[in-house]
Parts: C-alpha cells; sequence; structure tokens
C-alpha cells in the first residue's frame, strides 16, 4: 500500500466513485496548479469498497458545481493545521451555467454563439439537465 | 403586461390569460373601437421560415388596429444571409420598432433573440419547440364558443408525438379545474412520457378508437401527421391517414360538440364536415387574430378604452 502523508494545509476530496477521480482533476483542470497534487484511484473503503481521493495541498476555489455534477456523492474536507476545519457536502446543482452543451441537432445554441448556456435540473437520478433554450434534455458525461 | 416578452404559453399567468380573453371579447363586440388603438406603433415581423398563415394573422391584427408593420419572410433577403448575429439583428429592429414579432427554424431561438431585445417580442415559432399565439389561440376559441374553459373532456388526436401546438394545449389547459383529456393516437404516436408526466391536475386516459370516445368529447382537437418528422416515408404513409373525421363519426358525436384543427389540415378532416355547424375550425382561424389584436395591444401597453 502506498503512502500520503498527512495535509497540513489543504483540500481533500474524499469519497469519488471509483473511475471518477481523473475526470474530476480533468475538469477542475487540476493539472495546471502550482500547488501540490495528489490523485489516489482505487483506495480501498469499507462504505464503498473502492474510492477516488484527490488532495491539493492549498486552499483554492473549486468550481462547486463542475464538482457536484460529476459526482454528488464526493464530499470535500478543508484542512487547517492539520486537521479537518470544515466539510462540505456535494449536491446536484439546480442549474448550472456554461458547463453542459445542448445536444438537439436543431438547438439555436449549435447555430448562435451562446457564451455560457444554462441547464435546470429536470431528473435528479439520470443527472437529466434541460437546455434553458431549447428545453432539450443533456446528461452529463463530462469526458471533453 | 407591457413591454413582455412572450416565448412559450406559460409565460402568462391564468390571470393573464383571462385578461386577454376578455379584451379580445370586447375587440369582438365592437371592432371598430379599436381601428386605432395603435395607431403610430411600428411592429416588426422577422420570418426566417415562411408561415403565410401566422405572418397574416399578425399583420391583419396590427393593421386593424391601426398599426404599421415592417419585416421579411425571406432571410435570404435579410442580413442574417450576410452572417450577422441574431442578437445584433434584433438590437438593431429594436431601434427602429415598438414591438417584433419572430418566426425561426430553430429551437429556443426566440429565447436567445428576447435576450438582446429591449422591445416586447413574440414567439410566432420556433421550430417544433414552441408557438404560444396558436394556443392563445385554441384558448381563445374554447372560451368563446363553449363559454368557459373549466370542466371540460378533450379529445386530442393524430400525432401526439410530435405535435407541438398539442404539448402546449395540454399544458395551457392543465392549469384550468375539471380537465378530462382522452388521448387518442396509435402506438407510434403516442403522447411523450415527459408530457404525461407534467399533467398535474387533469385526468387523462388513453385510446386507439376515436369512433368508442366520440360521444363523451365536449371538444375533439384533430392535428395533422406531419410529413417531416418521419425518418422513413413507408411509416408516414401508414399513419398518415389513420383517423378521419367524416359525417359518420360526427353522428357520433354530442349535440354541443366543438371540432378544432390548428390548420392546415390534408386528410384528417374528411370536406363533409365543413358544413357541420360543430366544426370551428375556420372560426379557429378568426379568433387567432383577434387575440393577436389583444395581446399587441397588452405588451405594447396602449389604452383600451373600457
Amino acid at each position: 500500500m502506498i503512502n500520503v502523508s498527512k495535509l497540513k494545509k489543504g483540500l481533500v476530496i474524499d469519497h469519488i466513485a471509483a473511475g471518477s477521480g481523473y475526470r474530476i482533476f480533468r475538469q477542475l483542470k487540476l493539472d495546471e496548479l502550482n500547488d501540490v497534487v495528489i490523485l489516489m484511484r482505487n483506495v480501498p473503503s469499507r462504505k464503498m469498497g473502492k474510492k477516488d481521493v484527490i488532495k491539493i495541498e492549498n486552499h483554492i476555489n473549486l468550481d462547486l458545481e463542475v464538482l457536484g455534477l460529476i459526482d454528488p456523492h464526493a464530499t470535500i474536507n478543508v484542512i487547517e493545521n492539520g486537521n479537518r476545519a470544515k466539510k462540505i457536502a456535494l449536491v446536484l446543482p439546480k442549474r448550472v451555467e456554461g458547463i453542459l452543451k445542448c445536444k438537439n441537432p436543431r438547438c439555436i445554441t449549435q447555430y448562435e454563439k451562446v457564451e455560457a448556456p444554462v441547464f435546470y435540473l429536470a431528473n435528479e437520478e439520470e443527472k437529466t439537465y434541460r437546455c434553458s433554450y431549447c428545453d432539450s434534455p443533456t446528461q452529463f458525461e463530462g469526458g471533453e | 403586461m407591457i413591454g413582455r416578452h412572450l416565448i412559450e404559453p406559460r409565460d402568462c399567468s391564468v390571470e393573464e390569460l383571462e385578461g386577454i380573453f376578455q379584451l379580445a371579447e370586447k375587440i369582438i363586440e365592437a371592432p371598430e373601437t379599436y381601428a386605432e388603438a395603435c395607431k403610430g406603433k411600428l411592429l416588426a415581423t422577422l420570418f426566417y421560415e415562411p408561415s403565410t398563415r401566422t405572418r397574416f394573422s399578425f399583420e391583419a391584427a396590427m393593421l386593424r388596429l391601426g398599426g404599421s408593420i415592417i419585416g421579411f419572410d425571406d432571410p435570404n433577403a435579410s442580413s442574417a444571409a450576410k452572417g450577422e448575429t441574431l442578437s445584433d439583428t434584433i438590437r438593431t429592429i429594436c431601434a427602429y420598432a415598438d414591438a417584433i414579432v419572430m418566426r425561426h427554424p430553430r429551437e429556443g431561438s426566440a429565447k436567445l433573440a428576447a435576450e438582446s431585445s429591449d422591445k416586447p417580442l413574440i414567439n410566432a415559432g420556433d421550430g417544433g419547440h414552441q408557438h404560444p399565439t396558436q394556443t392563445l389561440t385554441d384558448l381563445l376559441t374554447i372560451r368563446q364558443e363553449k363559454g368557459r374553459l373549466e370542466n371540460l373532456t378533450i379529445g386530442v388526436c393524430g400525432d401526439l408525438k410530435f405535435g407541438r401546438t398539442i404539448h402546449s394545449l395540454i399544458r395551457a389547459m392543465d392549469r384550468y379545474a375539471g380537465i378530462r383529456f382522452v388521448f387518442i393516437s396509435p402506438d407510434e404516436l403516442q403522447l411523450p412520457s415527459y408530457v404525461k408526466d407534467e399533467i398535474t391536475y387533469a385526468s387523462y386516459e388513453e385510446t386507439k378508437n376515436l369512433e368508442a370516445v366520440m360521444g363523451e368529447l365536449d371538444i375533439l382537437y384533430m392535428s395533422r401527421v406531419q410529413r417531416e418528422r418521419f425518418v422513413s416515408e413507408e411509416e408516414y404513409l401508414r399513419l398518415k391517414d389513420i383517423y378521419v373525421l367524416d359525417a359518420e363519426k360526427m353522428k357520433k358525436a354530442k349535440p354541443d360538440a366543438m371540432i378544432l384543427h390548428p390548420l392546415p389540415r390534408v386528410n384528417e378532416i374528411s370536406v363533409e364536415v365543413d358544413q357541420d355547424p360543430r366544426a370551428k375550425y375556420f372560426e379557429q382561424a378568426h379568433y387567432g387574430m383577434i387575440v393577436r389584436m389583444a395581446l399587441l395591444m397588452k405588451v405594447l401597453g396602449v389604452k383600451e378604452n373600457d
């Protein structure tokens, strides 16, 4: 087992569904940070069997919308002086702006430039969002 | 409603709709009173795809109110052909006109256009998405001809899968008390579940047999099976004439039943039915112009001389 030392100050994104860690890493553009960042995959977990964990050695502003969208069950721990100072639970955002793209080929957003298209949560279980322009459902895949 | 956009039917509350319908009723009673209601006002009609019926209805409405119109019905003749964005076109038109009516083939275009418009913008159809003034037309026709919008059994027949006017009508009528829908369609063209899921107050049942339910209906709303919605021509040909309303079927209808159709029709209502006093689809077209007159007056905020 690889050991990663405890953080003194920073953020731990915990309980990420195994396999989603890399996606979150990319979507949050953690590769562009100058801080120490660790992505751990397939960490044994009592609750989840296997999980992914991301540790960031700094307090940065995370895009909670993106995180909630990719894995609403993940948790964020804010670490101060080696202890957990705060725990942030994620939820699937009701409204997302500039993250999703409409897949309806007849939607106006395919033809005209819309800077930050807005989507509204339509079905929580299926993670379906509706385009605020054409109302077409779009599922978040977040792979790109 | 001064300065408001109308993108989808539910942009208006039930109370606001009632205000439009009451004004429409006054226009029907004394149209001459309103002959100069919009004098000095200019309406721009931007038709990015042709629709003679809807454009004429809006233009006739504005002209009958004493207003003026500018516009196009061929996008190749507009600045869109030069590559101008929709929002730039709208901003420019806002510098000239007092209100805008727009029809566009892309879904969601009306909402995008409204974001750039500081003048009231009325959606006259954005692709297969919304066509709110058709819904206002349907509601006014029902209200005038039946005397109420509550406690009605409404049969909706034909292409329930793709018919956007039908989806809008269902959503709009669901807000009134005592509504029962009877959805009549073949399996292939059933009402999508996302529309059914939105039905909150009304009750509904589904059937394939028009004749069997004819006698229960206060209103029968017929619709065309649209060729352009089918990938397979064979499937279209098989389904297009699946329901044909004729004099024989009309015998089973209630004496005070009402037949509606958004027009244009193809074969789904036989011409012999036109003579039946219960056929109201041509009156419906007249109500369409009247309701647009009332709507234009409301969004332009002109005096309604009581």
